[in-house]
């Protein structure tokens, strides 16, 4: 094992996932540093999804081992990884319509507490519980709303909550999956800042599109290209590199919005 | 910041306090039976009712578990009560806890059946596993009866002392007792980090998982729970009219107590109780002014009342087109 995956929070160990004949994660590796902003970036199409589900245990490698802080994880369950601080965030929102922000942290804030089954406790009795969600609504911008049932919030502070329910987790490991994506300009500031505000010790891979988020937040930086790795590197390697240019950043318009 | 997460509990905890209407409702309830003592056979069967609802809105309302077998359980509950009755004793208190216990141990069994697939594979599981259940008390008549069922079960005194009188009045406090115990039950759970799970489960099964819960576990335990509350009303029913039969498991009261639920509201607690109100109160109305044809009328405010929607029915003047164009 090289020193690189010795030190590594997360490592992921020459995945391989084919379906049927394609071949959509080619023998990708990757190390995630604690602390790392790292940012996993290529064009539609490249197998940035399928390795986040691969991470987060949504699809079995066909090849390959991932590891979390040294404890082999391939064979997990989705919840069983998130128990072990490997948490995500997702492309389309995926939340409780029908519950407020507010009563969505405290679920997960209990989740967590080891409160979740106590069924003769009413949500919010207990206090710790109380100021974490209190602490969380106030980082993400949702204070005002916290009442509101989530299905009515606007689009901007859905994706907030998005990232607030997986801070809520507590993870050592958080993936953030395009957190930008779709969020009108008016309501970008604020998620930006608090996507930059994210604590230091929290390991995150960010994979995005857009490219200002991108070289202003990671350090690091893997580029994948049809499920293939194609290189990693500083944001500033990554801009100079002519291959990437090649494959991606060549696109222009489409590759920064898209 | 200590006065901000007390104000964040209190928000929190808002949901779970008693409403002034809620005290009324029940006293209302408690009412009944003293009020209308010549109706107590009526008032015993909406309780039982109203229990059944309410066990299939744990699972359907708020798990957002669909089933068209929610019967097994019933019969399950009605049968081990009927049993237990029969063989061992005839402590109608032990005997419910005998059918609650049934209800939970067969809702246990076949939870692993319902925790995976589409809503229609467990529509078709649900009603496959009744129809099963149907058949082997059918079979097994030297336990059951088969169709002659299990009649003239003896059932003793509550608590030893109140007799189960013909006019069922000894019977409908019983079971509206057991009705308010399961709903406070209930109620506790609902408003707890287990019932906002279920809504959640209801809402995003994938982010369930996500926020580190095992979506199966909890599917599995709601389900089993939902089984021992319809065992519950099962074991009621059995008790209180001293006999068991194979009509318990059949599909009818399966889609009557999901009719009783739509009717009622589904994914909130008062629903299975109004909805057993109303149904039960509409039946024995409309089958003393018309015998033959009171199902027409039934069908009929069904789809009435779920094209219509609940809250524009029960508020009428919301019909009247809005002035300022209202979206």
């Amino acid at each position: 094992m090289s020193t690189a995956a010795q030190d590594a929070v997360l490592s992921a160990q020459g995945l391989v996932m084919r379906f049927g004949g394609i071949t959509a994660t080619n023998n990708v590796s990757l190390n995630l540093r604690r602390g790392a902003r790292h940012a996993l970036i290529g064009p539609n199409g490249a197998g940035k999804t399928t390795l986040v589900n691969l991470l987060t245990g949504v699809l079995q490698p066909t090849e390959g081992r991932i590891l979390l802080e040294g404890e082999d994880i391939t064979r997990l369950a989705p919840h069983q990884r998130v128990k072990r601080g490997m948490v995500r965030t997702f492309q389309i929102n995926q939340l409780f319509d029908s519950l407020t922000p507010l009563q969505t942290l405290a679920l997960t804030v209990s989740q967590q507490a080891g409160l979740g089954t106590k069924w003769w406790q009413a949500l919010g009795r207990n206090r710790a519980v109380a100021e974490r969600c209190e602490h969380l609504l106030e980082q993400f911008h949702l204070t005002e709303v916290m009442d509101q049932p989530t299905r009515v919030l606007a689009y901007g502070k859905r994706r907030l909550l998005e990232i607030a329910v997986a801070l809520a987790c507590e993870p050592r490991v958080l993936l953030l999956d395009e957190p930008v994506a779709g969020v009108p300009a008016g309501e970008r500031e604020e998620l930006l800042q608090t996507v930059a505000a994210l604590p230091a010790d929290v390991s995150v891979l960010l994979i995005e599109h857009d490219m200002d988020l991108v070289f202003s937040f990671a350090t690091t930086m893997t580029v994948l290209v049809n499920g293939t790795l194609l290189t990693e590197g500083t944001p500033e390697q990554i801009a100079a590199d002519p291959q990437v240019k090649a494959v991606y950043l060549g696109h222009g318009e489409e590759a920064v919005h898209g | 910041m200590s006065a901000g997460s007390s104000s964040v509990a209190a928000r929190l905890l808002a949901p779970s306090r008693w409403r002034a209407w809620e005290i009324v409702a029940w006293l209302l309830i408690a009412a009944a039976p003293l009020l209308f003592s010549q109706h107590a056979p009526l008032i015993n069967e909406v309780a039982i009712f109203a229990l059944f609802a309410l066990s299939l809105d744990l699972i359907l309302g708020y798990a957002g578990i669909v089933s068209l077998g929610h019967a097994a359980y019933f019969g399950a509950g009605a049968y081990g009560a009927a049993l237990f009755a029969k063989h061992v004793m005839p402590d109608p208190l032990v005997g419910l806890a005998v059918g609650t216990a049934a209800g939970a141990l067969l809702g246990a069994l076949t939870s692993p059946m319902i925790v995976r697939g589409t809503d229609l594979t467990r529509l078709m599981v649900t009603m496959g596993i009744a129809l099963v259940l149907l058949e082997l008390a059918n079979k097994f008549d030297n336990i059951t009866g088969g169709i002659d069922g299990m009649q003239g079960l003896v059932i003793g005194p509550l608590l030893g002392r109140f007799d189960f009188d013909l006019g069922d009045h000894v019977a409908s406090i019983y079971s509206l007792i057991v009705l308010f115990v399961a709903f406070l039950i209930a109620r506790r759970i609902v408003h707890s980090p287990l019932g906002a799970s279920l809504q959640a489960l209801r809402d995003n099964r994938l982010r369930v998982s996500a926020i580190g819960l095992s979506v199966q576990a909890r599917l599995a335990v709601v389900y089993t729970l939902g089984a021992a509350l319809a065992g519950a009303a099962g074991a009621l029913l059995t008790q209180t009219t001293g006999f068991a039969s194979l009509d318990l498991f059949e599909f009818h009261r399966s889609a009557d107590v999901l009719l009783i639920l739509v009717v009622g509201g589904v994914g909130w607690l008062y629903g299975g109780v109004a909805g057993a109100i109303v149904f039960k109160l509409m039946q024995d109305a409309l089958s003393s002014i018309t015998p033959q044809y009171w199902t027409f009328w039934i069908g009929l405010f069904l789809v009435v009342l779920v094209l219509v929607g609940r809250e524009r029915l029960v508020r009428p003047w919301t019909w009247l087109p809005q002035r300022g164009g209202r979206p």
